[in-house]
Order: C-alpha cells, then structure tokens, then sequence
C-alpha cells in the first residue's frame, strides 16, 4: 500500500519536472532563435544588397567622389598596411607579455595584477583607445597618419594576444617544462623551442582573431588614420581604411557611395568569416593532433 | 590493519638479517649519497633526515606509499624541484663526493650527469629525431653524420630503433605511450648521462609496454645508475638491486632488494609489500 502511494508520489514529481522541462526547452529554444533571427537579417541584408555591388572597379579603381564611377582600392590597401602594422607592433609586445604571465609571473601578485588590468584594457572601448593615441600621438605630431591609426588599433591587439598566449601556454603540461630542464636546458630556451612549438596554434589562433576584431574598428581610425581619397602608401600620412570609408559613404545620400559601402561591408564581413574559419581549423586540427 | 594470525605474519616474523639497518642505508659502492636530507615544501616537511646511498651501475627502487617523499627524494637528485618557488632542501646530496645542493655547483652539469624520466611520457612536439638530438646540441657541437651516430646509438639504448628507424623525420607525438616514454629514456640517455632517475616510469603504461621497459632497465643498468620510483612492488623486485622503503618522509628500511622482500627487519615494511596498507 505505502510502495502503491510512493509510486504515485514519485509519478507527480516526474510530470511536474517534465513540465518544467518542457516549458524551459520552449522558451530556451524562442530565446536562440530570437538572436538568429537578427543575426539572419542582418548578414542576409549586407550579403543580398553587398553582392549586387560588387564588381571588377572595386578592386582596381580608388573612392570616388560623390556620383563618380569608382571603387575601394585605396581603402584595401590602406586597411590592409594599418592593421598588419598594427599586429607587427602588438602581436610581438603581447606574445612577449603573455609568456612572462604565464612562465614566470605565474599566479604571483604581481602576474594576478597585470592579468587584471589585461582584462580591463581587453573590455575597453575602442574610441577610448582612439581618443588616447589622437591625445598622446595626433595632437603632438600636428596631423593625422596611418601609424597612429595602426597604434590605436595595436592597442586593441595586445590584450587579446596577451591573453590568448597566456592560456595557451598554461595549458602546456608542467611535465613538459620538467622534461625540457631536466636535461639541463636553460628555461628560456625551453620556453622558446619547447612550449612555445607546443602552444602554436593557440598562439597564432589569437593573433587571427585580433586581426579579425581590428579589421572592422572604425571609431578609433576616425581620430588616428582619418581618411585619404586618393592612393597613399605612406604611414605618416592620412591614408582611408574600409571600415572609416563605410561609415562616410554609408552616411551619404550618394547611391554610388551607398553601393561601395555595401560592398565593403561584405568584403570584411567575409574577411572576419574567413580568419574565424582558419582559426578554429588550427584548433581544431591541433586538438586531433594531440589525443 | 594487521591481523594476528594471518599467516604471512607468522610465516615472515623471522630474525632480520644481519646488517640490515634503515639508519646506516649504505652500499659499496655509491654513486650517490644523501646525507641527512630534510626537504620543506613551504612549511610542510616532507623528508626527514633522510641518508641513503644510490649503487653505482645498479638499480636502486624507492617504494611507499603514496605522499611518503619517494618521489620528492628522487626530484632533488637532479634539483628539478628548484624550479618551483618555496621549495627547500638542507643536507647534503653528494655525486661522486660533490655536494650537488651547493648553489656553486653548476646546475648545467648536474643534469647532463643526472637524468630524468618521468611518470607521463613527454615527448617535445618535434620530430622522433630532434626529440633526442634536441638536448645533444645544447652541449656540443657535432657534425650531421656524427649526430646521426649519436641519434641511433641512444634510441637503440632505449629499445626503439627498429621501430622507428623508417620515421625518424615523423612527429613523435604520433607515437604510442610505451614507444614515448622508450623516447624519453632514449633522450635522456644521449646526454651520456652517468646516474638515471625514473620516477614512475611505467604507471601510465600497459603491461606489455611496462614489460618492455623493466627489460630495458635491466640493459641499462651495465652502464648507468639507476634509481626508480615504484608503485608496483613487482616491479621493484624484478628490476632492482637495493629497495629502500619510505614512509611519512622518513626512510624506513634500506637493503639488498631480496633481503627487503623476503626478510625485512620491520614490520612497518613488511606490512607495506604483503600489501596491508599503502
């Protein structure tokens, strides 16, 4: 009799946590899809309207002025100087500071505290860092210029190379570090042909994926690089990058800027597509590689 | 705990041997001598006043129970526990009369002469070659064919060169565990090394694999000293010459690897390889 009313005990509490189950399921699922939705839209919008703007003059002709025939090739050229400029001055700086975290820092107060204030340069917006190098660079100088664009945007670099090359080599095994000094090899050695051969592709994957953050920043290349309507090559001068030349033209009521915003808004969206695809391949053939 | 009249109790409770004494733990010839050895990780004292002498071109087993300081005994032989702040040793660990705990001595040479194997084979992401020519070329200088030499005489000395001969250029992460940790050896042999010291070398390993490397050891012991810390009291029987048995940091019985097995003075020991705790 009592198993009898313990069964029946057991029956609710199981439909009741079906119930629950259930309820939470739907709404879990509304919520995903909800997010999808905008994120359909709004890749969709940039891939439906950057397509029927894209043509051979986008790649060979530079910015035109408003209601010319032109394209986008001074604004590659300068995106891609300013952001590889700026992976060369921060990816060095970061791997650098990542691997003093994590092989000699360690979890020393020191190390917790640049690890803290890592973490907050990696959250900060990015006209901050703008408005800081346009202060302490552009102001100084007198004029705009691509390197203080590529400074602006190494800031943005840095904590996330920091990072990313600290975890990285923390997930290294302690085991390996012993076996590398045990055979009398000096830990900066080990460090440099051991762990840092093993954390790779982690290293390199954080490198891509702060190129891929950087390529799209317009606000801080707004104080720094500016814009240049014509070809230029030279760092100390105002140059146009893709990002600063779809937030003018998009702003525009000219139909031909309008098109050639779109089609940049593709050619980097794909661009970031692209760097995330790679990284997560290096990944995931490393993690393969290592069972 | 122990009980009464279980019969290997009775059978084993013999008179000891004569000259089996934990504090005098000396052989004839050592290559290495600790001497009054303590060791702190921070506070925590983990060896206490521990002496005990390592056979040259023999195979010395530490066995105990897990936390004992077997292994912490085994790390300051080549001081790879240096690398870790707050870790101190007081005492002397002498190498062929030297005090290798004085900071004078070269750290360099010390692990040229005292290598290391440890319990989860390692091998560096690099070619099974480079694997073993990596530390070679940090010490001298040779010419390619002379470190081809060099590359084959150490991976036979570790049992893996007939297995690897046709891949010497492959990555020696694509290995299995046994063939690693054989890599391992094979690596820490190249250096020329004069002592060996294999912390648990096999207990990631499987049977076979195991079996592989006990057989190894007893090659190598021809040239090298051995030291190895054990789990398996199998193991420390079949490979070693000297067992010293270790318990809450202190060195409990020190003898000829027969003797500790069939005939040991306390019951502490006797307790511990009948399998009654540990």
């Amino acid at each position: 009799m009592s198993d009898v009313a313990r069964q029946a005990v057991a029956d609710r509490l199981y439909f009741r946590r079906r119930i629950v189950n259930g309820v939470g399921l739907v709404f879990a699922t509304l919520s995903t899809g909800f997010g999808l939705f905008w994120l359909a839209w709004i890749l969709w919008t940039t891939f439906y309207t950057g397509i029927s703007a894209l043509n051979g003059k986008l790649f060979t002709m530079m910015t035109p002025p408003p209601g010319d025939e032109g394209g986008l090739l001074n604004a590659f050229a300068g995106s891609a100087m300013i952001c590889l400029l700026a992976i060369l001055i921060g990816a060095p700086i970061g791997i650098a500071a990542g691997t003093y975290l994590a092989e000699y820092a360690k979890k020393s107060r020191l190390g917790e505290a640049i690890r803290f204030f890592n973490d907050i340069l990696l959250s900060a917006p990015s006209i901050v860092l703008g408005m800081f190098v346009y202060t302490v660079v552009v102001k100084q100088v007198g004029h705009y210029s691509a390197f203080s664009g590529s400074l602006a945007l190494a800031l943005i670099v840095l904590p996330v190379v920091v990072r990313t090359t600290d975890e990285m080599l923390k997930l290294v095994p302690g085991a390996m570090r012993e076996a590398g000094l045990s055979l009398g090899v000096p830990q900066w050695k080990v460090t440099v042909q051991i762990l840092y051969r093993a954390a790779l592709p982690g290293i390199v994957t954080g490198v891509l994926l702060a190129l891929a953050r950087i390529s799209g920043e317009t606000a801080p290349l707004l104080f720094t690089a500016f814009d240049n309507q014509f070809w230029s090559t030279n760092v100390a001068q105002p140059m146009a990058s893709v990002p600063v030349v779809i937030y003018k033209f998009a702003m525009s009521a000219d139909a031909g800027w309008k098109s050639l915003a779109w089609a940049g808004a593709l050619i980097v969206t794909l661009f970031v597509l692209a760097l995330s695809l790679i990284s997560r391949a290096i990944l995931l053939r490393n993690k393969v590689s290592n069972d | 705990m122990i009980n009464p009249i279980d019969p290997v109790v009775t059978t084993t409770l013999i008179t000891p041997p004569p000259g089996a004494d934990a504090k005098a733990a000396t052989t004839a010839a050592p290559k290495m001598s600790a001497r009054g050895l303590d060791f702190y990780y921070d506070k925590f004292h983990a060896l206490k006043n521990v002496s005990l002498d390592i056979a040259e071109r023999k195979v010395t087993a530490l066995i105990g129970p897990s936390g004992c300081g077997k292994s912490t005994l085994l790390r300051i032989f080549n001081r790879i526990y240096s690398i870790y702040p707050k870790l101190e040793a007081k005492g002397q660990v002498l190498l062929d009369g030297d005090n290798i705990l004085d900071p004078k001595y070269p750290l360099n040479r010390l692990r040229s002469k005292v290598g290391m194997v440890f319990q989860k084979p390692v091998p560096f992401p690099m070619s099974i070659y480079d694997n073993v020519a990596y530390a070679i070329r940090h010490y001298e200088k040779l010419s390619k064919a002379d470190m081809d030499a060099r590359v084959e005489e150490a991976l036979r000395q570790g049992a893996l060169w007939d297995e690897v001969k046709s891949k010497l250029n492959g990555s020696a992460l694509g290995l299995s565990g046994g063939q690693q940790q054989r890599l391992c050896i094979a690596r820490a042999v190249a250096l020329k090394p004069e002592v060996i010291l294999l912390d648990e070398p096999t207990s990631a390993l499987d049977p076979i694999a195991t079996g592989k490397i006990e057989q190894l050891v007893e090659e190598l012991k021809e040239r090298y000293t051995i030291a190895i810390v054990t789990h398996n009291m199998q193991q420390a029987s079949r490979v070693s010459d000297y067992t010293a048995f270790m318990y809450l940091g202190e060195l409990i019985e020190f003898g000829d690897t027969t003797t500790i097995f069939e005939n040991p003075t306390k019951k502490m020991t006797e307790d511990y390889i009948t399998g009654r705790y540990g």
